[in-house]
C-alpha cells in the first residue's frame, strides 16, 4: 500500500513534506523548466525584504568539502515587485508558496508581512517563513537569531500583520550557543513553527592569492557537510518539545539534504516537512527525486503515513 | 526531461576524450541536447559522479553539437583542466558517464543580413566560435576569425579556424605562434579592413574588455559571452551576477547564467572589475546604502 505522504501543520495540509529551501531555487520558473515545481509539499522562495537589493560583488561563492560558502547579499527585488510578478506567477502553476521574508529592522519585517498580507496573490501561501539569521542594523548588525529578544520582536510583528491562520516559521541560525532558547522565544511571540537551520558562518582562504575568497569575506556554509548539524538542532529542539520545555510546534528541517535518506534523517530527528536546499545546485530536480526516494523509503520502513516517522529516532533509543 | 523548456538534464555517456595543446576535447553523448542547442549556450556537468562531495557543476560553452551520430546526439566540449572537478572530466574515458544540463544561457544573436564579422577567441574560448562561424557563412556573412592566447599550447582551433573562416589572424604573448602580441594589437587593422559592424567574442574578461573597446571605436557592436564562476548554471544560486546595464541604462546585478552568457560589450560595467573581483557600482538598482546594508 502507497504511504500517505501528506502533512498538516496549523489546519494546512499539504500533499507531501518537501519543500525547496529559500535562496536555492529563485522564485519558481528556473526550476519549473526540469520539474513541475506545484508537487512540492510547497515552494519556499528566496528571501524578499521590502526595497530592491543588488546583493553583494562577487566572488559570491566558494566551493568547499560536500559543500559551498556563499556571500549573495539578499539580493532580490523587494516586496512590492514580488507580488506583483513572482507570486502570481507561482499561483498561475498551482504552487503552494511559503514565502520567506526578512527587514534591517523588525518593524521592515513587519511592512514587508503586510505588503504579502494584501497582495492578490496571497492565497497561494501556505506560511511565512522570517529569516531572522539577517543582521539588524538597529543593533550594531548583530544577527536578530543569535538574540532571544530581537528574535521574539520580529515574530511578533509579523504576527501582527498576518491573519491568524497563516503560519510564521521562525528560521533559526546554528550559530548561536542554545538553540533551544531562541526556539522558545519565537514561538512564545507567535511563530506557529520553526526551520532549522540557516547557513553556518564561515570563510575561506584562497591558498593562491593568499585573501579572502569571497567579496564579502565571510559567507553562508551549506550542503552536506552541515547535515548533522542540523539533525542535532532539530533533535535538541524536538526532546525540548517532548520535555514540555518548550511548546509543542511543527518543525521543518532543512540543512545538507541530497537525498531521500538524509530527508528521512531529518525527519526521524523532529522534522515534519524537509527542504532541499543546495543540492539544487549539484541536480536541478532533486526536490523532486528526494520526494521519490523518500517515499519508497518510508513505504520499506512499513508506515501507512509519513507522520508516523516523524521524531521516531527520540522512542528507539537503546539504553543499556 | 524537458517540458519543453529548451534545456535537458540527461546522463551522457563519453565517447571520446583527446587532448588538444593544453586541453581536453570531451564528444559526449546527451540525447537532446543538439536539437536545442545554438552557438553561444553552454553546458553545466556535474563532476565526480553520483555521491561526489563537489557539488557545484562546472560550465563549459558549447564547441558543437551533432543531432544525429552513430551513438545519438552528441556535445562537444573543451575543457582546462585546472582544479579537482575540471581534473575529473579530463580523467575520464570512453564510455563513462557523466551528468549533463544542456543548453543553458542565451546564444549570441545573429545578424539579419549578411554582413562582415569579426570572431574573436581567447585561449579555449574560442570554443563555440568554429560552430558560430559555420552558421553565420550559412547566412551570407564573411567571417574573419582572431585568435589568441598565451602560448601555442593555449590556442585552441587554429586548424578548423581556417576551414571555418574566411581569414584568420592568430597573436600569442610570446610569439611561440602567430603574431607576437594580444588579440588588440591586431583588432584594429581587422575592423577596418572589414568594415564589420560586429564583433562576437569569448574569453577571458580582460580581453573582452579589450574587443568591446577596440569594436566601439570603429562603429561596432560587440557580442561577448563571460566567464564568470557559476555555482548551478540554471539560475537559482545567484553566484554568477555581474553588473549589467539594460536597455533603460539601468544598471542591474544580472545572472550570467541566464541573462547570458552572451551580452552586449558596452552595456557591462567593465570598470567595476578589479583583479579577480568585481564590485556593485553605486548606481546599481538597489546598491547598497551607507548605513543600510
Amino acid at each position: 500500500m502507497a504511504v500517505d505522504m501528506s502533512v498538516t501543520f496549523t489546519g494546512r495540509t499539504l500533499p507531501n513534506p518537501v519543500m525547496t529551501a529559500s535562496g536555492c531555487a529563485a522564485n519558481g520558473r528556473e526550476l519549473h523548466r526540469f520539474f513541475d515545481v506545484a508537487t512540492l509539499g510547497a515552494f519556499v522562495t528566496k528571501t524578499v525584504m521590502m526595497d530592491a537589493r543588488s546583493g553583494r560583488g562577487t566572488p559570491r561563492m566558494a566551493e568547499t568539502a560536500s559543500g559551498m560558502l556563499n556571500s549573495i547579499g539578499l539580493q532580490g527585488p523587494g516586496i512590492h515587485a514580488f507580488v506583483r510578478k513572482d507570486l502570481p506567477w507561482l499561483k498561475s502553476v498551482g504552487a503552494r508558496v511559503l514565502v520567506s521574508i526578512a527587514g534591517n529592522t523588525a518593524g521592515e519585517f513587519a511592512d514587508v508581512a503586510r505588503v504579502l498580507a494584501d497582495s492578490d496573490a496571497f492565497d497561494c501561501v501556505v506560511g511565512v517563513e522570517v529569516n531572522i539569521s539577517c543582521p539588524n542594523v538597529a543593533n550594531r548588525g548583530l544577527v536578530f537569531a543569535c538574540d532571544p529578544l530581537a528574535s521574539g520582536k520580529v515574530v511578533a510583528l509579523v504576527r501582527e500583520q498576518l491573519p491568524r491562520d497563516v503560519p510564521i516559521f521562525a528560521k533559526l541560525t546554528p550559530d548561536v550557543t542554545d538553540i533551544v532558547s531562541i526556539a522558545d522565544a519565537a514561538v512564545k511571540s507567535g511563530a506557529t513553527g520553526l526551520t532549522m537551520i540557516n547557513t553556518l558562518l564561515g570563510m575561506v582562504i584562497d591558498t593562491d592569492l593568499l585573501r579572502p575568497q569571497l567579496g564579502g569575506i565571510t559567507g553562508g556554509l551549506s550542503g552536506p557537510s552541515i547535515r548533522p548539524v542540523a539533525v542535532r538542532a532539530l533533535w535538541q529542539v524536538t526532546a525540548a518539545m517532548r520535555e514540555g520545555r518548550v511548546q509543542r510546534v511543527p518543525l521543518i528541517g532543512v540543512g545538507g539534504v541530497r537525498t531521500g535518506r538524509d530527508a528521512l534523517e531529518l525527519i526521524a530527528a523532529g522534522a515534519t516537512c524537509v527542504q532541499v536546499g543546495t543540492a539544487t545546485f549539484n541536480d536541478p530536480t532533486a526536490p523532486q527525486r528526494v520526494l521519490t526516494e523518500l517515499t519508497e523509503l518510508a513505504g520499506s520502513h512499513g508506515v501507512d503515513r509519513i507522520t508516523e516517522l516523524v521524531g521516531v529516532a527520540h522512542d528507539r533509543m537503546v539504553v543499556p | 526531461m524537458s517540458r519543453e523548456s529548451g534545456v535537458v538534464k540527461v546522463d551522457g555517456e563519453v565517447i571520446a576524450t583527446r587532448r588538444v595543446g593544453a586541453y581536453h576535447h570531451l564528444t559526449i553523448v546527451a540525447p537532446g541536447v543538439a536539437e536545442l542547442a545554438r552557438p553561444g549556450q553552454f553546458a553545466a556537468l556535474a563532476v565526480g559522479g553520483p555521491t561526489s562531495g563537489t557539488l557545484l557543476r562546472r560550465s563549459f560553452s558549447i564547441h558543437k553539437v551533432s543531432p544525429s551520430g552513430t551513438y545519438g546526439g552528441t556535445l562537444d566540449l573543451v575543457v582546462a583542466a585546472k582544479g579537482a572537478g575540471t581534473q575529473w572530466l579530463t580523467g575520464l574515458r570512453a564510455h563513462d558517464s557523466v551528468d549533463v544540463v544542456a543548453p543553458l544561457g542565451r546564444a549570441f544573436p545573429l545578424p539579419t543580413e549578411p554582413v562582415p564579422c569579426v570572431l574573436v577567441g581567447g585561449g579555449y574560448g574560442s570554443a563555440p566560435l568554429f560552430w558560430l562561424a559555420e552558421v553565420l557563412r550559412e547566412r551570407g556573412c564573411t567571417v574573419e576569425m582572431v585568435l589568441g592566447a598565451a602560448s601555442e599550447d593555449r590556442l585552441f582551433g587554429v586548424v578548423e579556424a581556417r576551414r571555418a573562416a574566411d581569414r584568420v589572424t592568430v597573436t600569442t604573448d610570446d610569439g611561440s605562434a602567430g603574431q607576437r602580441g594580444w588579440v588588440s594589437d591586431v583588432l584594429p587593422e581587422v575592423f577596418r579592413r572589414t568594415g564589420a559592424p560586429v564583433a562576437y567574442a569569448c574569453g577571458p574578461m580582460g580581453m573582452l574588455q579589450s574587443v568591446t573597446r577596440v569594436a566601439a571605436e570603429h562603429g561596432a557592436v560587440a557580442q561577448v559571452a563571460v566567464e564568470e564562476s557559476m555555482a548551478c548554471g540554471v539560475g537559482v544560486c545567484m553566484t554568477c551576477v555581474m553588473p549589467v546595464r539594460g536597455k533603460d541604462g539601468v544598471t542591474s546585478m544580472v545572472r550570467s547564467c541566464v541573462e547570458g552568457p552572451v551580452f552586449r560589450g558596452d552595456r557591462i560595467r567593465w570598470e567595476a572589475f578589479h583583479d579577480g573581483v568585481c564590485g556593485v557600482p553605486e548606481d546599481t538598482v538597489g546598491a547598497p546604502r551607507t548605513g543600510g546594508h
